[in-house]
Formats: C-alpha cells, structure tokens, sequence
C-alpha cells in the first residue's frame, strides 16, 4: 500500500470515530455508531500494518492475536457492575502504551542519529521520518515525547489506584501522604526541569527520573480522591489517556492519532464538566480532594430515624399510584438491580406508574445507574435524568430510595453550611412517602449526616438491599 | 425486683377504654417489667380477662392492684378516690389536665406521688409516639364522619343509579389539626366532596395533601404563623373573624355536613358556626362538634348530646368519641403509655429512671417526689421550624428583561472577544518559532479537539458509561505507534513495541465488545 492509499484509510477512520461518537446521541443509533467504531478501528489498524515501513509481522500477528483474545475473554466475563473497573484498568493501558512508545521514540531517534548518511537514506516507516528531521524539529519532538510519556505515566498510575479503590482492593478513602499536594506540585516541577534538561541534550536518565516523577503524581493524586468523587476521577483519566494518545500522535506525526486522542480527551473534559457540575463543586476541589472547609455551623437535625418492615413499604406500595425509585451506588453493590427490576414488572403490572431517577453521579461512573438498569432489563424510556423528574416528586405517592445518599439530601438546599450546600439533588422529600433502603445508620461516603432520614414522611427500611427488594416481592398484591 | 405496671378498671361513666392491652402488655414485660390488671378492665374494649392472663398479666382486684404496683397506667384523669389509693413514690401515667385539674395537683404533691401527664407530652418529632392527644384526635376525627354519617339521610358519594341520580354529600371541616386531617381523610375516602378551613395558612398543603379543597380565605393582614404557638393555632382579631363568619356564611346554604375541631389552647372553644349559618342549611343536614367538651365552636351545641335545630339540622356534640371505638383507641393509647415506658426504662431492665434532664419526659410531669413541676421550662427543641417568609421573585418589565439579555450578550462576546484574541496571539506565537510540519499536526489538533466538544455534548446522559467504553476502545488506537515502530532495528524498541501492541489491542477489542455487549442491553418498553 503507498502512503497516499494510507492517508485516505486514516482520513475514513477519523471520520468513522466522529460517527461513532455522535451515535451515542440515542440509545438506538447508538447501536449503529459501535460498528463505525469497529470498522474505523479496523481501516486504520489494516491500513499501518501492510502500508509501509512496517516489519516483524509475525510479532504483530502474535500480539494482536492474543491481545484479542485477552480483551475478548475480559469483556464478556465482567459484571455490569464492575464496568467502573474495567473502564479503570483499560485506562491504564492506553497510559502504559504512551509511555512505551514515548521511550522508543527516544530510542529510536538515539539509534537514528548514530547513523552515517547514507544508512539514515535507506531508513523508511518511522525511523524515516526521523531521519529526515531537522533539528528544530527534533527539538519540538523531543517536547512532545516528554508530554506524551508525562501524560501517560500519570494516566497508567492513576488508573491502576482508581481501579483498586473501584474494586475494593484498595481503601476508598481519601488518603495523602504528609506534605499533600506540595509533592505533587514538587514532582511537576522538577519534570518541568528535567524537561528543559533534556531538550538540551541531557542522556535517557531524565526521561527514566520524569517518568518516575509521573508514576508518583498520578498514585499520589487518584490516592487523595475519596469514593464519591470517582465519577470525575474515571471521566478525568479518560480524559487523560486520549492527550497523552494524541501526545503520542505528534512525536510521530500522525494525523489519525491526533485526531482519537484530541476525541477522546474533549470527550473525558466534558464528561468530568458534568460530573463536577453536578456536584456543584469546581474541578480543581476534586483533584484537590476532600471537601471544602464549611463557612459555619451545620444545622441540627430534629427528630429520628423511623425503621419499617417490608409489610408496611409493600402495604404503602399496593395502595401507591406513582412511584419513583432513585438507586445509587448501594444497589450496585447489593448487586440489587434484578430484584428492583422485578419489583418495577410486578408494580407496572398493577397498573402503577413507576419510574426511575438518575442523578448524574449515582454510582461510580458516568451513567453507571443506566447500564445497571439496562442489564435488568428495565425500559429505558422510564428512566428519567434529574433534570426530567425532579418537577414530578411532589405529586408522587411513594419514593424508594435504595442505596444513595447525598444525591437525596436535603442539607443542599437547605443548609448554607452543609459541605453539599448548592449541590444540585432530587427532591425525593415532596413525595408523600419515602421509604430508604439501607445497611445501617451510617453516613454515605461522604460522612455529612442526611436530614431526609430524620423527616417525618421518610421511613428507613433496614437490611441488605436485594434482600430487601427480595422480601417486598413476595409482600406485593 | 422486677418493677410492676398496672392498669385499673376506669372509674367514669361510659368510659370503655383501658389503658393496658395484652398486646402493650407483652411489650412492657420485654422492658423487664411485671403487669397487672384490674379485672374486667379490658372488657368494654373487647378484651377478656383470659386474653390478658395468656399474654402473662396478672388478674387481680383493684385493692391489690393499688396496693403492689409501681407504675399505674389510666386513661382518665384520676378521680378523687382514685387518688386517695396513690402512695409515696408512685408513678401514675395518664390524662392530667394538669391546668383545670389544680386540685389533683395539690393532692399528688401531698401524696409525694410522680404524675406523667399524658397530654403533657412536648410536641417535637422524637416524641410523636407518645402523643396520646394525637392518636386520640386521630381517631375522634374518624368518628365524627361516621357519627356523622349515621345521623345523615344520604350517601357520601356521588351515584348515578337506575333508580336516578345521587349527589354527593359535601363536607366542611373547620380546624385542620390532627382530628381534622383526619376527618377530611375520612369524608374523602367515603366519597364525599370536602372542604376545610384552618387559620393557619401552612396547613394548607397538608389538607390538599388529604384530598380536601383548602377554603382560601382573602385577607390582607399577615396570617399567623403556628410555628410561634408550637404548632397550635392562637386567637385572631376581629377583622380576620369576620371575613372568616362571611366566609361560613357564604358557604352554609351547600354545605351538608360541617365538622368543627377549633380549639385554642387554654380558652374556651372559639364560636364559629352560628345559629343563622345553622339556620340557613338544608334540614337532614348535620354538625358534628369535636369543640363541645370546651363549649362548642357551634351555637347549638350541647355538650354531650344530639339535638336537632327548629329547621332539622341535627347537631352532634359528644365528648366520648375515643371511647366509643374503645378497642382502636385502647390499642393506639396504650402502645403511648408503652412508648412512655420505654422512654423511662433506658436500661431495658425493669428499673423506672425518672431523668428529668429529658426534654419529654420533664415536659410531661407535672408532680414529682413532693413538688409541683409544671408547667415545665420552655423546651430546648423548637416544636417546628419557623416558617421562612417567601419573597416573591419581582416581576420584570420587557425591556428591563431586553436590557438584561443585551448586557448579557455584550458581556460574553466582549468574554469570547478576548478569549479568542488571546488564543490566536499564542497560536501566531507558536507559528513563528515552530517549523511547518508542527503547525500542520497542530491545525489537525485543534480542529479535532473542536469536532470532539460539538459531538460529545450531544450524548445522552444514560450512555455516558457505554461512551467511555467507546472512547476506550478508539484510544486503543495508539496501537498505530507501536505498529510503526516495531519494524526497529533495536531489540529492547521491539519489545516495547511488541508490549504496547499487546495492550492496546487488549484494550480495542474489549472496549468494543463490552461496549455492544452494554448497548444490546438497553431496550424499550
């Protein structure tokens, strides 16, 4: 194949992943939009492997191969439920292949450069592209390595840590080591020395050192995000990945990567935009972690907790019109969303109105709750945004909230001092019952108390979610 | 020793509650607790001796009773010779009145007795499962419909039958506390057509809550506010009664039955329902006074007794509505005192702890060990949350509006202006001191990063999972590097080269597959 039969395949799988991407605008074309992505993948991958400059094919073959088989084997083991670690791990990937590739860019402009004249004319593919550099543009590359492998040390390690916080491997708490975020701003700054450094012409040594310096800030800074914010954590990594992909595409002057990567993190800015508007809290007090200092006293909290047992919630049921369910990360873990789908079948079966509540960071992952519910098998013409349902709550007959905390407080509203205060939630207290299914008495992750507990049409429904669920099943009329 | 809890039979007329049922009793022995009771106690509320002799209570005379437990538990105020069998150091739990009943108030503080006041307990949220008022109102409510509805020639609901058409009843209820919710609930569940009234105008939601029409009253001055009474509602001036009388009156001719449930507390029931409003509804129609103990909110009414007005509007003014469904009432009051119990036995071992540090429980002794205690100190919890005032958002003009939106516009062009002048500054920058090519790749770039934004805003909130999934998989394309730099000479570049193929692929093929496998998922009803 030439390079100009090359360009153009690049040139339809660019366009094929913009397709893709815009599919994802409705469930239906959205199916649609999956294949452009394949067979863009597919052009592109076919388009380098028999264009030229390209060798050891049976290495290629091989990895490929198994690689294949690897993601394969994974993505039809895992758990809807495990998606947010899945999507973790993968991160790390892309960021552990950005530094590869950086180092052998380095390598291979080092083994280039030894060359004599006529052996760097016979060079073709990419140690030819090197070879016919000038030096100010081996400057500029030398820059963009350095990105590109910063940016994907970051990603690899940050991932790793938010893939073992998602899975439980790893505490979710947010944890610093003494100094905070001084180290992190330390090890920036000494890669921006060790940048300028080998720009000048200082050996591989600096590349190794900024390399550790970036494993460093992304454990050190992933480590220091508490659970609640692994919505923009997940999304922010996505987002890395695809700069330190398009880092990559520059050192090598491909267009094709630059266009995926510059997709990929426009894509994970927007989606960490959302979850940080979501949360009413700006970008930088996530990666900074923890909550904001409080500018005063909480409110005090009247009244108590009201338990109930499944026959009182199933009596409240049979008796209900509309119903709202709002699930969020408990259900998740109560591995609940069978159960809450059969309960939803049996309660539209009775000819209830039942719809369900999504706030943008249920769960763990942008649209986590979505994908849960998908794999239920609840329609997902009734499950509504924040946006489309919280007008609806007060002319709702039953609210169950199973396994979420802050997206239902009441604090945000009503308390200028609560650490949530501004934060938009859904207004799950205007229903005229609400029922909260939860383990015990405990806050949610993020440790601030929750008045909606204390009101007095809330009634706390104790117990294993899916056991619960299970239970008011059989309770049902 | 076990403490003992017992229950005498009501001393008063007609009275048919108890304040013990072999239910609440089970649940004081979990508490560590010994129960007795009268005989006979329990059956004018359906209970028989034997029913309390199976749930472990002992069954014995009144003497004895008196003579061995700790704690009694009644329902009435105790009468004079009731009082005379309290010892020193007794506890008695029930009704106490304590401000009309000054005279038992003396006598307990003579006897050295400890007296909890039922309808003494604070009203704040913690203590709601003790508020016997409540669950007495609750259920005076009910009755009233009922009673109501037995001394009504008609149905409540509305029916269109072959024998011709029915009208609706309608229902007014003046006063929306507890008895009143209860008996909008009621009239709205037989059928009826209901409307109420209260002064207060936050329990407006709650009656529409009920399925009640709130009666809206157009008056200029500031409604009160129950907050400030705990919850109560307070006398009002003249002007606001008269435009409430007007409103009555306006409404006397329709309306077929009217349940009065105003009380102020500490006065004499407020007059509400006159005898020309009473004059000027249909005959067979029916007022059901819940005010009568305290003189009635109507003209007419006699205290405990039906009578029919000149014009046959029958008026109702009992005063035993709980005691006529003794059996509901003796279960809901009981389990208060059980309640109370609780509260005053932290240990759950059958030992009596009187903290009077307690916001309820010191809310609601008024005798304890020889001295008078009430009324208590104001307690440490406000009741309910003072109302904030609303303020109306101020209505803007159209051009305030137009001039608002131009200024905004202004704003953000000048905003962007800038932005874009900075941008394009550093781009020339950049382009002066970098080579073509760079500038070239750097155009691709930007270009992309553009599409990228318009494209992902579109998304839809439910498939920001499967797009991540997407984004994962298409930025497995860094796959490309690998694969032009695997055909190195140098060994450890082949190897890198190698591992990244690996990865990236691992990466292509399951963020594609876990991506269908997401999006096969989502599915219509």
């Amino acid at each position: 194949m030439t390079t100009g039969i090359v360009s153009a395949a690049y040139i339809s799988a660019a366009v094929l992943f913009i397709l893709s991407l815009g599919g994802l605008s409705g469930q239906e074309s959205a199916k649609r939009a999956v294949w452009y992505g394949m067979t863009g993948m597919a052009l592109a991958i076919v388009a380098t492997v028999f264009g030229p400059g390209i060798g050891n094919w049976f290495i290629i073959a091989l990895m490929i191969a198994g690689g294949a088989v690897l993601g394969w084997s994974i993505a039809s083991r895992v758990h809807m439920t495990e998606m947010p670690q899945l999507i973790a791990a993968l991160h790390s990937f892309v960021g552990l292949a950005a530094v590869f590739i950086g180092f052998n860019a380095h390598l291979e402009a080092a083994r280039v450069s030894g060359l004599d004249e006529a052996r760097r004319a016979a060079l073709d593919g990419f140690a030819g592209i090197l070879a016919h550099k000038v030096p100010v543009e081996l400057a500029i590359m030398k820059v963009e390595v350095f990105l590109g492998v910063f940016i994907g040390g970051v990603t690899f390690t940050g991932s790793v840590i938010a893939f073992g916080k998602l899975a439980g491997k790893i505490d979710g708490k947010a944890m610093k080591l003494p100094g905070g975020h001084f180290l992190n701003a330390g090890a920036a700054i000494l890669s921006l020395i060790l940048l300028l450094a080998y720009v000048n012409g200082a050996g591989i040594w600096t590349l190794i050192l900024m390399t550790a310096f970036a494993f460093f800030i992304g454990y050190h800074l992933i480590m220091g995000i508490g659970g609640a914010d692994m919505p923009v954590v997940v999304s922010m990594l996505n987002s890395y990945s695809g700069w330190a992909a398009a880092a990559i595409g520059f050192t090598l002057g491909n267009d094709l990567l630059i266009v995926t990567g510059a997709l990929v993190g426009s894509s994970g800015a927007i989606l960490s935009y959302i979850m940080c508007k979501a949360m009413n809290r700006s970008f930088v007090s996530v990666i900074l972690g923890g909550f904001g200092s409080t500018t005063g006293p909480q409110m005090e909290i009247v009244g108590e907790q009201i338990a109930i047992d499944a026959d009182g919630v199933a009596a409240a049921l049979n008796d209900a019109d509309s119903v709202i369910i709002v699930p969020g990360y408990g259900m998740a873990v109560a591995q609940a969303q069978q159960s809450v789908s059969e309960l939803t079948r049996k309660l539209r079966a009775a000819g209830k109105n039942v719809r369900f509540a999504i706030h943008p960071v249920a769960g763990r992952l942008p649209g986590h709750m979505n994908v849960l519910l998908a794999e239920a098998k609840v329609p997902y013409d009734i499950v509504l945004e924040m946006d489309e349902i919280n007008e609806d709550f007060h002319e709702t007959d039953v609210v169950i909230v199973i396994g979420s905390n802050d997206i239902v407080n009441p604090a945000a509203q009503e308390d200028p001092y609560s650490p949530i205060a501004g934060m938009p939630v859904l207004e799950v207290w205007k229903a005229k019952q609400v029922f909260v299914s939860k383990r015990g008495q405990g806050t949610g992750y993020s440790g601030i108390e929750n008045p909606l507990f204390f009101k007095e049409n809330t009634r706390m429904f104790y117990g294993d979610a899916r056991k619960s669920v299970g239970e008011l099943l059989l309770k049902l009329a | 020793m076990k403490m003992r809890v017992g229950s005498p039979k009501e001393v008063m007329e007609g009275e048919a509650r108890v304040a013990m049922t072999p239910d609440s009793a089970q649940q004081i022995q979990k508490l560590g607790y010994e129960c007795l009771i009268e005989k006979g106690a329990g059956r004018p509320a359906g209970f028989s001796d034997e029913a309390y002799e199976r749930a472990g209570v002992a069954v014995v005379d009144r003497g004895e009773l008196y003579a061995n437990v700790d704690i009694v538990v009644k329902v009435r105020p105790p009468e004079t010779s009731e009082m005379g069998s309290l010892r020193r150091g007794q506890t008695l739990i029930s009704f106490f009145y304590p401000a009309q009943n000054s005279g038992l108030l003396e006598e307990a503080r003579a006897r050295a007795c400890n007296v909890i006041a039922m309808d003494m307990v604070p009203r704040i949220s913690r203590a709601q499962k003790m508020d016997a008022l409540s669950s007495m109102a609750n259920i005076a409510g009910y009755r009233a419909v009922i009673e109501a509805g037995n001394n009504f020639g008609r149905f409540f609901t509305g029916q269109v039958t072959a024998a011709g058409k029915v009208p609706p009843a309608k229902v007014l209820v003046i006063g929306a506390g507890v008895a009143g919710l209860a008996a909008i609930g009621t009239a709205t569940s037989l059928g009826a057509i209901t409307y109420a009234f209260d002064v207060r105008p936050e329990v407006a939601e709650q009656i529409e809550s009920m399925g009640a029409q709130f009666v809206f009253l157009d008056f200029k001055e500031q409604q009160q506010d129950g907050a400030a009474t705990g919850g109560y509602a307070a006398p009002s001036s003249p002007e606001f009664r008269e435009k409430q009388l007007e409103k009555f009156r306006e409404l006397a001719p329709e309306i077929d039955i009217v349940i009065t449930t105003a009380l102020i507390p500490g006065r004499d029931a407020p007059k509400l329902w006159l005898a020309d409003m009473v004059a000027m509804m249909k005959p067979g129609s029916v007022i059901v006074d819940l005010a009568a103990e305290r003189g009635g909110n109507c003209d007419l009414t006699v205290t405990d007794q039906k009578v029919v007005s000149d014009n046959g509007v029958t008026v109702i003014g009992y005063t035993d509505f709980p005691s006529r469904m003794a059996a509901q009432s003796s279960t809901l009051y009981s389990t208060n005192i059980r309640h109370m119990i609780t509260d005053l036995t932290p240990g759950k071992d059958g030992k009596l702890v009187h903290n009077m540090e307690d916001d309820v429980i010191r809310g609601a002794t008024v005798a304890y060990g020889g001295a008078i205690t009430y009324p208590p100190p104001a307690p440490k919890v406000q009741a309910i949350a003072a109302q904030k005032p609303k303020e109306k958002a101020r209505e803007l003009t159209l051009e305030h509006k137009r001039a608002q939106e131009t200024a905004a516009f202004k704003v953000q062009t000048r905003s962007h202006g800038a932005l874009l002048a900075v941008g394009t500054a550093l781009l020339l920058l950049a382009g002066a001191f970098t080579p073509p090519s760079f500038m070239n790749h750097f155009v691709v770039f930007m270009l992309a990063c553009f599409i990228g934004f318009q494209v992902i805003w579109n998304v839809s909130h439910a498939l920001h999972t499967p797009l991540m999934a997407v984004t994962n998989a298409i930025s497995g394309i860094v796959i490309l590097g690998a694969l032009l730099q695997i055909g190195s000479g140098n060994w450890l570049v082949v190897t890198l080269a190698a591992l990244s193929v690996l990865v990236a692929t691992i990466n292509i093929v399951g963020g594609f597959l876990v991506t269908r496998r997401m999006l096969a998922m989502f599915q219509k009803s």
